[in-house]
């Protein structure tokens, strides 16, 4: 017997979990720059 | 390529390149992915789930291209110690290793209504779940280097050529042995798949793609600029002593 799936839900999900990791990712790294970058001027000031 | 081995001609193109392919990317690849979801038709055997695609084939591409990516920079760190290219591979490792996870999980989305089950043991997700474990060793094997060997980035440079062993089987896995996984459907200059869905399905590769480009600019600017800090902490805390 074949169950019957919501394909929705899927396409849903697959794109809740892509999408929140390649935002993650890139506000992760801009973040990660910008401290970085920050610590470098800093030091140079010192 | 040694037209950029200096850090500080490095610095001054990427800072406009990277919020250039950044902002490039995030726009093309909303556009991409609104296309596939609400402008795509279904496909007749798939149905709506096909949508999946839009979002896994770009991972599927982008994990691969950032070991390809560190591969390269690991050949340019044997052969030529380009004094940028241990930076670039350790930039490709994160973005790399994220869409490789983001290949797999929406892959197994796409399985459990398209084939019924969640995962199999054939070549095409094993060898991609095979390369998601190298990035985490590489990753792991790049942070223990840099502490212990006193910077050297040799045996990260080896692991990622060797690595790279694994780009071609998971590309030619459909061919080579019985897959649940479909053969490729685009080829160099061909593809079996109406333009209904090739022309969303390439934007979107495009716009991913330029988000990795940017993600991994931004990286490197961050790698860069933690060696900078470190090693003028380290001159001054040196004068410092030596004062005293």
């Amino acid at each position: 017997m074949r169950e019957a799936m919501d394909p929705w839900t899927f396409v849903v999900a697959a794109y809740a979990i892509g999408v929140t990791a390649t935002l993650a990712m890139v506000g992760w790294s801009l973040v990660s720059m910008r401290r970085a970058e920050k610590r470098r001027d800093a030091a140079r000031e010192r | 390529m040694h037209g950029f081995a200096n850090p500080a001609r490095f610095l001054r193109i990427a800072r406009w390149l990277m919020p250039l392919c950044m902002s490039l990317g995030l726009i093309i690849a909303a556009a991409a992915l609104g296309w596939g979801v609400f402008f795509a038709p279904a496909e007749r055997l798939q149905g709506e789930t096909v949508r999946i695609m839009y979002l896994h084939v770009p991972s599927a591409w982008l994990g691969m291209a950032g070991w390809m990516g560190i591969a390269g920079a690991s050949f340019a760190e044997l052969v030529w110690r380009h004094p940028l290219s241990a930076i670039a591979a350790r930039a490709c490792a994160v973005p790399g290793a994220v869409f490789a996870a983001v290949c797999l999980v929406t892959g197994s989305l796409w399985g459990r209504p398209a084939w019924g089950t969640w995962w199999v043991w054939d070549g095409r997700l094993t060898s991609m779940l095979v390369l998601l474990f190298l990035y985490f060793g590489w990753m792991a094997l790049s942070q223990a280097s840099e502490a212990s060997d006193g910077g050297s980035n040799k045996a990260p440079a080896i692991f990622g050529l060797v690595g790279a062993v694994n780009v071609p089987i998971i590309h030619y896995s459909v061919i080579w042995w019985n897959s649940q996984h479909q053969p490729p459907s685009i080829t160099m200059g061909k593809s079996a798949m109406s333009g209904d869905f090739l022309y969303p399905l390439l934007a979107a590769t495009l716009g991913f793609t330029l988000i990795f480009a940017g993600v991994v600019l931004a990286r490197m600017r961050a790698i860069l600029a933690d060696q900078q800090a470190e090693a003028r902490l380290r001159r001054k805390a040196r004068v410092e002593v030596e004062a005293f």
